[in-house]
């Protein structure tokens, strides 16, 4: 105490003094801090009020995500404040939009408990995008240091121990979500599973609404999944799966579906994003413990990934998910009827995929990401997508992807099974062709047309939706593009 | 009846010539690759006999030599199913890379699935290749009259 100099005892008069003190004031925006290596850094855009300095809005985000109240408190002397304040070190506008600032905070790992995803999200998200001072707020990216990694269990497979459970190499997985949706009979929704199975799919899915409800109780629709997994694995001699939703009201009635999906041998489960962090980490322990792949329908996130300056980018949601630990989540198609622009989906699949992922502004990538062998995420692409695509789809999403064809197997004018089978030669023609050294996305096409020649069911499918596409805008783009220099 | 396990098995059986080009492919991405034939295609048959050890350090110019080792197998085995492999041994894969089947029996009786009744509805399933009611070297057909 008798070393404090003057200096520091007048500011320290100022940083205490009862009222409201600018968070910036306070020490929640440092621009000489250095950020460590165990520190959480988060990506936040930033888009202040009129009249709000970019960086008191920084600071302000930083604070609220930490330590900080709306006035000063003299209990923050009884602990090493410093150390459990978030500083913002970086605020940059971003270019070509105005009025929106990229703000770069760092967060001291002792700010979060070991292997919780529900801990860290109420930190990070949890209070401040509410804040006044804002007009909007986005999480766009965050790096998660090593060392709170390890505190996770991730995925319960992955992608590796998938494929040799599988035994299915070398190509993207197929699959189908069982329509229509809602009303199906527990019989007649078996009948769908086996016929798509049977044509040719590895997996065929529940979709996220699918329940319990009164046209289909979940243990009926167990039950008659299961026979037409079992007769579809019987005449291919391959496994087979359907993806049985354990989506339900309660952990209690989640556990006792999953045992039960388990008992009469499902090789996976599902689950849905709707269901909240902690079930959803509850849900891949169980996977774990008990042998079972875990799907995850992100069902819900629309409201809170898609819109450019307000929410949570899906790279951060995707990252939430490979550490709480899921084998499979859908993360776009590029081509399909839902949002996705190519650059932010390369992200999505990098970040699910990838050991290390590299700062990549073009793929809305903020930080780099090191998983230290956490097991990778399988993608699913889901929604829109058809054999006339294949060639994209491979481009696009690459090989450790499901590729599900939910309408382009089972609305295909011959039949279930015929789509099933369409799907199923355009993927491994395409494979072909690719392992040929063809330029199969230039060819694709004539590879899809010639690949047809021998197969009427596919040949079926490229004249029916030969020229169906989803041409939208994107919503959700990167601020970043790669300019080609002129070498 | 058909199996359909491996990667390319919708399509037609592939040709030698197109047997070469894949595994060019995979000797260009530096895969070790290996030969491997059963009489049990159960799918939960995880090991099938090795015809050899695998092959490493070929350059895809060599892919001649992977050939030959599959002819050699089919020639051998003409009777069971004979698989192709490439495996990939970069950290983070560890793991196969392709694998498709380039022989079959000439005959594929195919599965049979057996049932039982549990409690509650529940059926309790299990599956048998046709082929393994025979012992092992006496389950399909012989192709070209080799003696197992």
């Amino acid at each position: 105490m008798s070393t404090t100099t003057a200096a520091t005892t007048e500011n320290k008069k100022d940083r205490w003094a009862s009222g409201v003190t600018p968070y910036a004031e306070m020490g929640y925006y440092d621009a000489d801090y250095v950020p460590k290596e165990t520190d959480v850094l988060c990506a936040f855009r930033v888009t202040p009020q009129p009249g709000v300095d970019p960086i008191e809005a920084a600071a302000a985000v930083a604070g609220e995500s930490s330590t900080a109240t709306w006035t000063v408190v003299w209990t923050d002397r009884l602990t090493d404040h410093r150390h459990y304040q978030a500083k913002a070190y970086d605020v940059t506008a971003v270019p070509g939009r105005e009025g929106e600032y990229i703000a770069r905070i760092a967060y001291d790992i002792d700010l979060f408990e070991e292997g919780s995803i529900a801990n860290l999200t109420s930190s990070i998200i949890g209070n401040v995008f509410g804040f006044k001072a804002l007009q909007a707020l986005r999480l766009e990216d965050m790096r998660i240091p090593t060392q709170y990694v390890k505190t996770f269990q991730g995925p319960p497979h992955g992608i590796v121990i998938e494929r040799e459970y599988l035994d299915k190499f070398g190509r993207p997985l197929l699959g189908a979500t069982v329509k229509p949706k809602l009303g199906l009979s527990a019989k007649n929704y078996g009948r769908v599973v086996y016929e798509a199975l049977r044509g040719g799919l590895d997996f065929t899915k529940d979709d996220e609404n699918i329940n319990s409800q009164p046209f289909m109780r979940w243990r009926d629709r167990y039950l008659y999944a299961i026979e037409g997994v079992h007769r579809a694995t019987a005449s291919s001699g391959e496994v087979k799966g359907h993806y049985m939703n354990v989506t339900a009201a309660t952990m209690e009635e989640m556990y006792e579906r999953a045992e039960f999906a388990k008992e009469i041998g499902s090789v996976i489960i599902m689950m849905d994003l709707t269901v909240g962090y902690t079930a959803m980490q509850s849900m891949s322990k169980w996977a774990r413990r008990n042998g079972v792949i875990l799907h995850l329908h992100r069902a819900g996130h629309g409201t809170y990934t898609r819109q450019k300056t307000h929410g949570v980018s899906f790279r951060v949601i995707s990252k939430w998910c490979r550490l709480l630990g899921v084998d499979h989540i859908h993360a776009g198609t590029v081509v399909g009827k839902l949002e996705g622009d190519p650059a932010m989906i390369k992200g999505y699949y990098d970040t699910l995929r990838l050991d290390h992922v590299p700062e990549s502004p073009e793929h809305g990538i903020f930080f780099d990401q090191d998983w230290c062998s956490l097991a990778p995420v399988m993608p699913v692409a889901s929604g829109g997508i058809h054999a006339g695509q294949m060639h994209q789809l491979l481009r696009y999403l690459g090989e450790d992807v499901v590729l599900q064809f939910g309408g382009g197997t089972i609305g295909h004018p011959m039949g279930i099974a015929a789509g099933a089978t369409a799907n199923r030669v355009a993927v491994e023609a395409m494979i072909q062709a690719r392992n040929e050294g063809r330029d199969y996305f230039q060819e694709g096409p004539d590879i899809l047309e010639n690949a047809a020649k021998g197969c009427p069911e596919l040949d079926a499918a490229l004249q029916v939706w030969k020229d169906i596409t989803f041409d939208f805008q994107s919503t959700d783009t990167p601020d970043y593009v790669v300019t080609p220099t002129v070498g | 009846m058909r199996i359909t396990q491996g990667t390319f098995s919708y399509l037609r059986d592939f040709t030698d010539p197109e047997i070469e080009a894949q595994i060019r492919y995979a000797l260009t991405n530096g895969w070790s690759m290996s030969v491997e034939y059963t009489d049990d295609p159960h799918p939960r048959n995880s090991y099938w006999e090795m015809w050899a050890p695998p092959m490493f350090d070929l350059t895809p110019e060599e892919a001649e030599v992977v050939l030959r080792e599959v002819r050699a197998c089919r020639e051998a085995h003409g009777d069971k199913y004979v698989k192709l492999l490439a495996y990939d041994a970069r950290r983070g894969r560890q793991t196969t890379a392709l694998s498709f089947i380039v022989g079959r029996p000439p005959k594929e009786p195919g599965y049979r699935l057996q049932r039982s009744d549990a409690h509650d509805r529940v059926q309790r399933y299990s599956l048998q290749p046709y082929a393994v009611d025979n012992p092992a070297g006496h389950r399909y057909a012989s192709a070209n009259g080799s003696q197992p």
